[in-house]
């Protein structure tokens, strides 16, 4: 298993946001993290790479135990997290943004260049010396993704990329997760929006409320409309 | 005019120390968010490295590398400060940051002397800048015009570094998203340290710097510190540029102040930065940003008034205090008074800052004034004694109306820069108007009246006035005044949605908390027979921040126990040891690593323990110092 997430228990402060979750992403595999606002998607990732200080757990990623490392060497061992409010860096310039993101090279993760990112979001290119203050919302999600990847990480956890994008911008997003998968990152996706996940993902989890309440393909999910029903607004 | 072109010229060249100063401690801020009060401290000891190391080496190239040396060796001195100290307070509130740093300081200033003995030192001159240059008539140091050049040069070096290298860029990033940049691999405890000793070696090079042309003195710290936060809240905390051209017009307008009104000239420079901050409270060059931090005095238990037995406790905590005559001498009974009117101004500040959340870092101003308003009317208008005592501490209460008015707009720092700036405002106007205040000596002669004037009678109205102001506040915190205040404390914008009138609840606050410390200031004058500037001075505000520390921020009564465990601790050390700032700032630093709930707030956790389970982290610290480890 690339990453393997046990028991995972969090709070912020007295209240206990998630209760014993649990899920495995395979090597390559594209999973999608399904549920509603604020079933604990974004607290679910940010608690795998340690920004969320009171947290109990098991988290293996490539056969080895994170869960005591702090935030900066979980993501050295080639775990990248892009938080859904994209996090730019606005007063740094697109070109700036990039070189915060740079860490070296990795064996088992492909190895992305600025040529080869700019391939992948042509947008971005073309602003190169533009302040991410100053961009669009889904120039900022292209950045914020393209940033991670400078990391060479070989599992990205995407915490709703196509949140308050335009349908288009949506579909260059899907090519780029595509893209991702060939290359071979695997990805955790968390997302609302079953039609863009279905797109994507391999398998799939939905949370509610702090716990995971059911996991299998996206086959096995679409043969129960109950449970999207129930746990996912339509 | 020749004249005046010199004098500025002089001007531009004090700003060079000043920029590099005040550049290191804004680089220091914009990451770590650390207001670095031992700035001034670091600075010092630059400056002494530098006299001993160019004292012992001989040359140009001596002289010169004395001074890179001992910049050099003062930055390894900060990033043994930043393992051993800021690590662990990097999520703490502002104010435990800006106390603990100031603990340093006090330790610094005793340590240098140990080192270095009292008196001033005169340094060496530069080497090929000894002259003088003649400028129609007028004579300018070249070493001034070196400083002159300087000062753009390393603008401009820092400039490259923060623009051209991927430090620079992670420095960038850091200050903005701290967070984030961890989330991308960074190893922020490097950075940090990294940040933290080049903002050092600018503060040491800029005292190095000074060997020319000033005496190497052991109170040359809180000068510049005080200079230094005008500049960075004049230029924006954080921002270089800002930091340059600040430096450049504190400089000037001392440089021009002293022609134009050479009795108030330190006050001009406070008055700019006044103005500066209620138009553009953020500064000429920074940026406005949400104040994330928490404030002091927020609490996850809730407060409760005090249950009938406690009640019973304290009253006859009280009634046990009032025999003290009964068995103790006179020079027992002079330290009860004081300790009586320190625990008044302890529980003022605690009021404004734990109930408020306003922490200031100038509240002996308003004390001082009480004494002041005292020391007027019974000298000059020949008032009787209970008279004096009701109107006096009006004049604490008037101040803090006016200074309040405007400190109010801002919060945090910059909250604790302002008021430290009004304090500074009124010390020099004690300390400069000699016809009407005496200046340094002060007003003598200020006695209570015979029914007042024994001891045990001054000890037992001291006791009586503490007892009714500590009721009189704590029943103020249980009201609704009380509750709207700590709305405000605990989310402004919440609290303005429910209609409270955040500015004027925190002003009302601002200005009971001044006429209270104003009270305390008006006994203090009659039982000292006398008022001095000092009765205004940062040291007084800093004693009430510890005091209120010390008993714990966050509980409704912990100023009451900080004020009579700090000033009985205090007046005994004076007593016993010369090195008496070593052990306070050891003290200091001490509790807010430490004991961060004071002792109060450690009684509560325990007897909490005993009831039932562990209860939740300190909410000051609830966040554990994960992110820059």
């Amino acid at each position: 298993m690339k990453l393997t997430v046990q028991d995972l228990n969090s709070h912020y402060g007295p209240a206990h946001i998630l209760f014993d979750i649990g899920f495995e992403v395979g090597e390559g595999e594209v999973v999608a993290l399904l549920g509603r606002n604020g079933a604990g998607k974004s607290t679910t990732f940010r608690s795998i790479v340690g920004l969320v200080a009171q947290r109990t757990g098991r988290i293996v990623f490539e056969g080895k135990d994170v869960s005591a490392k702090p935030t900066h060497e979980i993501v050295r061992e080639g775990l990248g997290y892009v938080p859904e409010e994209r996090r730019i860096f606005t007063d740094l310039t697109v070109e700036e943004n990039l070189e915060v993101g740079k860490q070296p090279k990795r064996a088992n993760a492909p190895d992305w260049t600025r040529e080869k990112l700019f391939a992948l979001f042509p947008n971005l290119g073309e602003m190169k010396n533009r302040p991410g203050g100053r961009m669009s919302g889904g120039e900022q999600q292209m950045l914020t993704i393209a940033r991670t990847l400078m990391g060479n990480p070989s599992l990205v956890l995407l915490d709703e990329p196509s949140e308050g994008l335009s349908p288009k911008i949506v579909e260059q997003m899907v090519d780029a997760i595509l893209t991702m998968k060939k290359e071979g990152v695997s990805i955790v996706v968390s997302e609302q929006n079953l039609h863009f996940a279905r797109l994507i993902s391999d398998r799939a989890y939905i949370i509610e409320r702090g716990r995971i309440c059911f996991g299998g393909t996206m086959a096995e999910l679409d043969a129960r409309p109950d449970i999207r029903d129930a746990h996912l607004s339509l | 005019m020749a004249f005046y072109v010199v004098q500025f010229l002089t001007g531009l060249a004090s700003a060079a120390s000043l920029f590099l100063v005040a550049s290191g401690l804004s680089i220091i801020f914009g990451v770590t968010r650390i207001v670095n009060f031992a700035h001034g401290a670091f600075y010092m000891i630059g400056a002494y490295i530098a006299f001993t190391l160019t004292e012992r080496l001989s040359g140009a190239f001596g002289f010169w590398g004395s001074i890179v040396l001992a910049a050099l060796a003062v930055a390894m001195i900060g990033i043994i400060v930043e393992m051993v100290l800021l690590r662990r307070i990097y999520h703490a509130p502002e104010l435990f940051q800006l106390l603990a740093t100031f603990g340093l300081t006090l330790m610094v200033e005793d340590l240098v002397v140990l080192v270095w003995g009292p008196d001033d030192l005169v340094g060496r001159r530069a080497p090929g800048f000894k002259g003088a240059i003649d400028f129609f008539g007028q004579n300018i140091p070249s070493y001034d015009l070196f400083l002159i050049v300087l000062g753009p040069v390393v603008l401009g070096i820092l400039w490259l570094l923060f623009q051209r290298t991927r430090w620079g860029v992670l420095v960038r990033a850091a200050t903005q998203d701290r967070d984030m940049v961890a989330a991308l691999g960074v190893n922020q405890k490097w950075l940090f340290t990294s940040v933290f000793a080049v903002g050092v070696f600018l503060a040491a090079l800029g005292g190095a710097l000074q060997i020319p042309r000033d005496a190497v003195h052991h109170a040359m710290d809180l000068r510049i510190i005080v200079e230094v936060f005008v500049v960075v809240v004049i230029g924006g905390l954080g921002s270089i540029i800002g930091a340059f051209v600040a430096a450049v017009l504190v400089s000037e307008l001392n440089a021009f102040g002293i022609l134009i009104f050479p009795k108030i000239s330190i006050i001009l420079v406070f008055l700019v930065m006044a103005v500066v901050l209620i138009v553009r409270p953020w500064g000429l060059f920074g940026k406005p940003e949400a104040p994330a931090r928490k404030t002091p005095g927020l609490t996850v238990n809730p407060w409760r008034p005090l249950t009938s037995n406690e009640r019973l406790a304290a009253l006859a905590a009280l009634v046990i205090a009032a025999t003290l005559p009964l068995f103790a001498g006179n020079y027992a009974l002079t330290v009860g008074s004081e300790i009586a009117i320190f625990v008044i101004f302890a529980v003022s500040l605690h009021f404004l800052m734990s109930v408020g959340g306003l922490a200031s870092f100038g509240h002996a101003a308003y004390f001082g004034l009480g004494a002041y308003g005292i020391a007027f009317l019974a000298k000059m208008a020949g008032l009787p004694m209970v008279v004096c005592l009701l109107l006096g501490p009006l004049l604490g209460c008037m101040g803090a109306a006016v200074f309040g008015f405007f400190a109010v707009q801002l919060s945090g720092v910059y909250f604790a820069m302002l008021t430290l700036a009004f304090a500074q405002i009124v010390w020099s106007i004690a300390f400069q108007w000699v016809s009407v205040t005496g200046g340094d000596n002060g007003i003598l002669g200020v006695w209570p009246e015979k029914w007042a004037a024994s001891p045990s009678h001054f000890y037992w109205l001291a006791l009586g006035v503490a007892a009714l102001v500590t009721i009189a506040l704590r029943a103020m915190v249980f009201s609704p005044f009380g509750y709207a205040l700590r709305a405000t404390r605990d989310s402004l914008l919440r609290s303005e949605a429910i209609g409270i009138d955040a500015k004027r609840i925190q002003w009302t606050a601002f200005v009971i908390a001044g006429t209270t410390a104003g009270i305390g200031g008006a006994l203090f004058a009659y039982l000292k027979g006398s008022v001095f500037p000092d009765n205004l001075g940062i040291s007084l505000s800093v004693d009430a921040l510890v005091m209120v520390l010390l008993g714990g921020v966050e509980t409704v009564s912990g100023a009451v126990i900080g004020a009579i465990v700090y000033k009985a601790l205090n007046i005994w050390l004076v007593s016993q040891t010369d090195l008496s700032k070593l052990v306070l700032g050891g003290f200091i630093m001490l509790i807010v690593v430490v004991f961060p709930k004071g002792i109060v707030g450690m009684l509560e956790t325990l007897a909490q323990r005993r009831k039932k389970a562990p209860p939740p982290a300190s909410p000051l610290l609830a966040k554990p110092i994960e992110s820059a480890e």
